[in-house]
């Protein structure tokens, strides 16, 4: 693979997919000190907000340790170079968290939908385009579960709504590298060659890196990742990583790796509550086609009705649960307890 | 069979369908008009073969008849843009007028929680909030007026055939007017409300999960009670309405899982959030119109 000479935009996702990992309990103090010193290592782009994105605080996903609102104040005012996005999932946030947003300080926002279902983000999108200088993605959620050609069908819709930049997001961690191949190459030939195309994965079969990789060989310019992996299931891609193998590979980021390197040991692997790596339940993750968030809401309901979070996520997958479902965790473990007493 | 209430049924599209099929087996109401805006749409000639008087004029073909047929009660299944129009003049004539709309310019009405209240009060307007807000607001009412809830939250998880480009549009609008009711009807301090859309096939049957936070420690057996027999008032008109599990309780949550299957009038049965709209609708309207019926509403009679 030659992509040497190839520029791309690296975006953390630690400040707030890995916000899933520590059931959204990063304080505001955590985040600023990690910010402060990502921007210092020279990472162009960051992502704060509950992990369900603005308006995330709920039962259902979990209630943060602090509000959007402060996180988001306190790190847009911190950082010096590097950008703050945030993520909003119609359906959950609404455009009054994005005006929120947008008074904080955001340069980026991110709507996010699940893979066939694009056209709810048209509220949000057409208003976010129509502010001035504001970076405009939009966000194809589990996108393994659509064709390329669905999919490309779904990006020019949010093309059309005004994004800039379109994202396709393997949340379950399920992709091998030729499934990201064939939907982004797809994704360039088809979109208008000025909408940037990126992509996010999570690392739940180990491929973050080579997903990554073939992503940019296809045409993404923009990847996720998060320093250490901080994120939901067996994490992003782990970024300090991806940022090593891209200056060996010739690909410019203009990261600081060693600083990089710094700040995931001394500052992330620290704040980690359980080490965030494949395991037997993240595995299962990647390997059924789950919803990475899923992972704690199975361990927990696993434990208290006395099941294997193996089983209920296996369950999860083959119902085609979509993101944001964390309801039928518990609902599911309680027909299973049901059917095993 | 004695005598009915005759009502007319503004937006022929598949809400306006369905709710005709529902009401063509009532006891208290007669569906006597259609209307829309598109002369040769299939849901006007539908209700044409149903037997019923339609204008492609939209409301203005309606109210010049409206009073010479005697339509007491219109429903309107449009949108909410023209909504306040509609209901404008459909009162001026003298008819009470349900709006399955998210328009919500009179008040939300959930039929087992505050129906007798709307029509005690001789509402002329009244609102059905959202199929999550139907389906949902029962629920967090059996547990508010069990004991003070601090906080309620619903996931509303609908399958993507039976999510409609008006409600995908402007799906903020769910959020917010499902919240509102939450509070207002379902009597939580502060309401949440989450849509979910499934693409799964075959789709799935609309499920709905209530999160309820009580203040102090839930009585679960007061909650269970209660519960129980909101369940059944529900299934009175929505035969579907099922409890898949709980209520759940840990610590102050109080965790209800819900599913809501359609009778498969017009709408496919798996489509039970437009299903729970109709028949909350046509409650209401049969509510008004036994009121109607025994002489002691006359629409129209209080506001000169």
């Amino acid at each position: 693979m030659d992509l040497s000479g190839k520029k791309i935009t690296v975006h953390d996702m630690s400040l707030r997919d890995g916000m899933h990992a520590k059931r959204h309990q990063i304080s505001v103090e955590e985040m600023v000190t990690i910010a402060t010193a990502m921007d210092e290592a020279g990472i162009p782009m960051i992502e704060v907000t509950h992990g369900d994105g603005l308006g995330g605080a709920s039962v259902n996903y979990g209630f943060p340790a602090a509000s959007d609102e402060d996180y988001l104040r306190a790190v847009c005012g911190a950082v010096k170079r590097t950008k703050v996005s945030a993520l909003l999932l119609p359906g959950i946030g609404t455009v009054d968290h994005l005006e929120m947003a947008l008074d904080c300080g955001i340069s980026t926002i991110r709507v996010a939908t699940h893979c066939t279902e694009a056209d709810v983000s048209e509220q949000h999108l057409t208003m976010a385009s129509k502010i001035d200088g504001l970076d405009t993605v939009g966000f194809l959620m589990m996108a393994h579960m659509a064709t390329p050609e669905q999919l490309v069908e779904q990006l020019k819709l949010m093309e059309g709504y005004g994004a800039n930049c379109v994202y396709i997001t393997d949340s379950a961690g399920y992709m091998l590298p030729d499934d990201v191949s064939a939907r982004i190459a797809l994704a360039r030939q088809k979109l208008d060659p000025a909408t940037e195309i990126g992509f996010h994965g999570h690392h739940n079969l180990g491929m973050g890196i080579a997903n990554s990789l073939a992503a940019v060989e296809a045409g993404a310019t923009r990847i996720d990742g998060s320093l250490a992996g901080l994120g939901a299931g067996a994490g992003n891609t782990p970024l300090e990583v991806f940022i090593a193998v891209c200056e060996r590979m010739g690909v410019e980021t203009g990261v600081d790796l060693f600083k990089a390197m710094d700040v995931a040991e001394d500052l992330i692997v620290p704040l980690m509550e359980h080490m965030v790596r494949v395991d037997r339940d993240s595995l299962t993750l990647g390997f059924a086609g789950v919803y990475s968030s899923f992972l704690l809401f199975a361990k927990r309901s696993a434990d208290k009705y006395g099941l294997s979070a193996r089983d209920i996520l296996v369950e999860l997958g083959r119902r085609g649960t979509v993101g944001g479902q964390e309801d039928m965790i518990e609902d599911l473990a309680l027909d299973m307890a049901r059917n095993h007493a | 069979m004695s005598e009915k209430v005759k009502a007319a049924i503004i937006g022929p599209g598949n809400i306006g369908t369905d709710l005709l099929t529902k009401a063509m087996r009532s006891e208290v109401i007669e569906p006597v008009w259609m209307v829309g805006v598109v002369p040769d749409s299939p849901g006007l000639a539908r209700a044409k073969e149903m037997g019923l008087k339609t204008t492609a004029e939209g409301v203005d073909g309606l109210v010049p008849h409206m009073k010479e047929d005697g339509v007491q009660v219109v429903f309107d299944a449009t949108s909410a843009y023209v909504h306040a129009e509609n209901s404008r003049k459909v009162i001026e004539q003298g008819a009470v007028m349900i709006d399955l709309t998210p328009a919500a310019i009179g008040p939300f009405c959930v039929p087992p929680v505050n129906l007798a209240e709307a029509v005690a009060a001789h509402t002329m307007n009244v609102n059905m909030v959202t199929c999550g807000g139907q389906a949902t607001i029962p629920m967090v009412a059996a547990v508010s007026r069990v004991q003070p809830v601090e906080y309620a939250e619903i996931v509303a998880t609908v399958s993507s055939k039976s999510a409609g480009p008006g409600t995908r549009k402007n799906i903020d609008e769910f959020t917010r007017t499902t919240a509102r009711g939450i509070e207002k009807v379902g009597g939580a301090k502060r309401g949440k409300a989450i849509i979910i859309i499934n693409p799964a096939e075959p789709p799935l049957i609309m499920r709905d999960t209530v999160h309820c936070l009580t203040e102090g420690a839930p009585d679960e057996a007061a909650i269970r009670e209660s519960v129980a027999a909101m369940l059944a008032e529900v299934q009175q008109y929505v035969p579907g309405y099922t409890l898949k599990n709980g209520p759940v309780f840990d610590g102050n949550r109080v965790s209800i899982y819900l599913e809501v299957e359609g009778l498969g009038d017009f709408l496919p049965k798996y489509a039970g959030n437009l299903d729970i709209m109709t028949a909350a609708g046509l409650r209401t309207a049969e509510m008004y119109a036994e009121e109607i019926l025994a002489g002691t509403f006359t629409p129209g009679a209080d506001a000169a």
